[in-house]
């Protein structure tokens, strides 16, 4: 392998100043370390005031722990920012229409183009949604992109999140973190707003009701509840939007309609933002034992009468296996070419694929099909032998339920340490909006990095910590 | 509003209503205890049992000794009015309301429930027993604070103060309900020394000194007690005063949504029959069964409530 140094967003790979972070650094020469010392104790004060928390699965249930927070801004330029935009806009289209091409004609497997078993055999296929239009026809109404950078322009899509993307609020306390600690900073450099997320989403899922008719459609967050590693951010979601956070045991089906138990009564939701996997959604209808859905909300989904953002089954759309056809699925759909680009993927079902998956294993990253938060899979360059051994047995075993892909340089930011500031690998995931008014971009998104050295998971449940992230106006 | 918020509202201040009143009773017992005049134990048994721990107390511990009380009542785990596990309990629900609280009540209810942790950690030495009581209030002050100040006031409004006053009321009849035979007439013409020991205990414990100095003067007189802390509707701790609020925020809700729960209906009764007696009347029927028939109201009450505003189902 060629060893090229790694491509740093502040310094590049050889230690030059890159333009969108001239003016930060310029600032920073004169900050000195005891106050940004100061500060970070100052950032973690407020993130555990206002309680932003995640909860830890498989520890102690009430344990609550913050999420790291880095404070030197990770800064894309504007003109960055516009080529990923249509890059995002573009898949994001096409993951919507191909949803509903798989739930209808199936036109892509007529075309040749994905292998009718990828649909079929997807545990992330739900055939109850076959011939079923959602309202307005949008199945994705959020989505998170994971992207990685290892180059000036080199952008990789890592993994669509359609299913309950997270980290929104991360974003958004973040920046108001950062907005409060470094005002300075925020006149020097024009940074573009993300604060109106909360209103766009709103706005977003209103125009996603079923009945276009009805003026203020009632909108709520479903929340499996207190205890779900995710329940700070519904809560604050819905506090934002100014709407009601419900659970499963709030609601349930009068009428014909979903209707959720106020102190007045039941009263009928027309758009429900549920943060509730697919399986736990509707004990009649899915998984009998789950106590975090509405009995029959199914049917009333089917019937029309209830918007559920996002659509039941768009977990198919973000498989593993599906990843490795998206540039296909772009151009089948956009009748452009993907503007963003895949990593290499090898589907390990394929024999030939694993047979040079095996014979790699050590320069390969290998991860399940429907896994996610970093969980179950193996890192091949920093896996012992021991490890990699394990790892091709479970391989030999269930092959379908695999993907590999070669080790990314990823592309680091500077982190704020004891020492002063040190490089740091990062990802980035972007938030989207959908509905029939168009696709809506936050310029920004959600920074995650990887606090230990020259590591490169950045999941927060392993150590991961997260950054505000700029999108400067040229 | 959703029926399970304006259940955690409830709860939430009811409470924070009761980490404070327990804090108050840990203070009272203390303070006792210090001036010697008391019955040594005896005296904690009393506290115990106004604050309605006697029989978790016994279960849980062999003998009755001072700290052994204390720690009981201010941080055992397996107590769950405990001031800790009621500030945690309130914190909790506060969670689970978040969407209904401004950024301001809830960073104020994180940081009392971050400094209860803190403080509370471990055993607290009698040397900082004041400090830590007198931060641990402060921290829920600042909460109602912050309430007071920033909540709109709504339905949820009208739910948090609901479950303030329904434990207040009860956190003082529970306090009458012990005591009572030390404020009856003729039990001792002259205060004896023990005697100014038990007025002075029932003042403390609903912070009613200085109140009841400035109504009364120096002199105390177990009938202006009973007066004070039943009937007077000017001090925040009475059963009338807590009765009217209860009624008044029953009201508020019931023209708002355009009903009248049976809430209101029994409200208005308990008021109606706090207020229009004077307290010769209340001790010709009886100190003792005229509490525990408040007490008794109360409790029926709170369970009209979560079936009116639909708490559970």
């Amino acid at each position: 392998m060629t060893e090229t140094p790694i491509f740093d967003e502040m310094w590049g790979r050889d230690q030059t100043l890159r333009q969108p972070y001239a003016s930060f650094n310029s600032w920073l020469e004169t900050e000195d370390t005891a106050r940004l010392r100061a500060k970070q104790r100052e950032a973690e004060e407020l993130f555990r005031l206002s309680g932003i928390t995640f909860n830890v699965y498989g520890r102690a249930e009430a344990e609550e722990r913050l999420i790291p927070f880095d404070i030197i801004p990770r800064i894309i330029s504007g003109r960055e920012w516009q080529r990923l935009t249509r890059g995002i806009e573009q898949r994001v289209r096409a993951i919507n229409a191909f949803l509903h091409d798989i739930y209808h004609r199936q036109e892509i497997v007529r075309a040749g183009r994905l292998p009718a078993e990828m649909i079929a055999r997807n545990e992330a296929f739900l055939p109850q949604m076959i011939g079923v239009t959602p309202p307005g026809g949008i199945y994705t109404h959020i989505v998170g992109i994971d992207l990685v950078r290892t180059g000036d322009d080199e952008f990789f899509v890592l993994e669509d999140n359609a299913r309950t993307p997270s980290g929104v609020s991360y974003m958004l306390e973040n920046r108001e973190t950062m907005l409060q600690m470094f005002p300075e900073l925020f006149s020097r450099n024009r940074v573009q707003p993300v604060q109106n997320y909360p209103r766009d989403l709103c706005t977003s899922l209103m125009a996603c009701a079923p009945d276009m008719q009805r003026a203020n459609p009632a909108v709520a967050v479903l929340t499996p509840g207190i205890y779900n590693s995710a329940y700070f951010e519904h809560a604050f979601l819905a506090d934002q939007m100014g709407v009601e956070l419900v659970e499963g045991h709030d609601l349930r089906v009068v009428d014909g309609r979903v209707a959720m138990r106020t102190t007045e009564g039941y009263k009928a939701i027309d758009v429900l933002y549920r943060r509730v996997d697919d399986d736990f959604l509707d004990p009649l209808n899915f998984n009998p034992e789950s106590a975090l859905g509405v009995p029959g909300i199914m049917d009333v989904y089917r019937a029309g009468g209830i918007t559920i953002a996002n659509a039941p089954g768009t977990g198919i759309a973000d498989d593993k296996a599906i990843y490795s056809y998206m540039p296909d699925i772009v151009e089948f759909y956009t009748g452009e070419k993907a503007i963003l680009k895949n990593v290499p993927t090898w589907r390990c079902s394929d024999p030939d694929s694993l047979a040079y998956v095996l014979d790699n294993l050590s320069d390969l990253v290998v991860k399940e099909v429907h896994g996610s938060g970093g969980y179950g899979m193996l890192i091949g360059p920093t896996a012992t032998k021991k490890e990699l051994r394990e790892f091709a047995k479970k391989l030999k075993a269930r092959p379908g339920n695999y993907i590999a892909q070669p080790t990314l340089s990823l592309s680091t930011v500077p982190i704020f340490t004891n020492k002063g500031l040190a490089p740091r690998h990062v990802d980035l995931r972007p938030f989207v909006l959908m509905s029939p008014g168009g696709i809506n971009v936050t310029p920004g998104g959600l920074t995650r990095v990887a606090l230990k050295k020259g590591s490169l998971v950045v999941n927060s449940s392993q150590g991961g910590g997260t950054k505000d992230t700029w999108v400067l106006e040229d | 509003m959703l029926g399970k918020t304006a259940n955690g509202l409830f709860w939430m201040y009811r409470y924070l209503e009761r980490a404070e009143n327990t804090s108050r009773l840990i203070e009272t017992g203390q303070r006792i205890a210090l001036t010697r005049l008391g019955d040594g134990d005896e005296e904690w048994e009393s506290v115990l049992q106004t604050a309605g721990m006697a029989s978790g107390f016994h279960a849980h511990n062999e003998e009755l000794g001072k700290d052994a009380a204390i720690d009981w009542m201010l941080r055992a785990r397996e107590n769950p009015s405990a001031v800790r596990s009621t500030i945690g309990a309130a914190r909790q629900n506060a969670r689970l309301v978040r969407t209904a609280l401004t950024g301001e009540v809830w960073e104020a209810m994180n940081r009392a429930y971050m400094g209860s942790e803190e403080r509370l950690a471990r055993r607290v030495s009698e040397r900082d027993l004041p400090r830590v009581l007198g931060l641990v209030r402060q921290g829920t002050a600042l909460v109602r604070g912050a309430t007071l100040g920033t909540m709109l006031r709504n339905d949820m409004y009208d739910f948090a103060r609901l479950g303030t006053f329904l434990e207040r009321a009860d956190n003082t009849a529970r306090i009458l309900d012990v005591k009572y035979y030390v404020l009856l007439p003729g039990m001792s013409a002259v205060g004896s020394s023990i005697d100014n020991v038990q007025w002075e205990t029932i003042l403390r414990s609903v912070s009613a000194r200085g109140g009841f100095r400035m109504e009364y003067g120096g002199a105390v007189e177990p009938r202006n007690i009973a007066q004070f802390l039943i009937l007077d509707k000017r001090m925040p701790r009475s059963l009338a005063f807590c009765a009217v609020k209860l009624r008044d925020n029953l009201g508020y809700l019931a023209s708002n949504y355009g009903t009248r729960p049976q809430s209101l209906e029994m409200a208005d009764a308990l008021v109606r029959r706090l207020l229009t007696h004077d307290i010769e009347a209340v001790f010709d029927f009886g100190l003792h069964e005229y509490i525990e028939e408040v007490i008794g109201a109360l409790g029926t009450l709170g369970r009209q409530i979560e079936i009116d505003f639909r708490f559970y189902e």
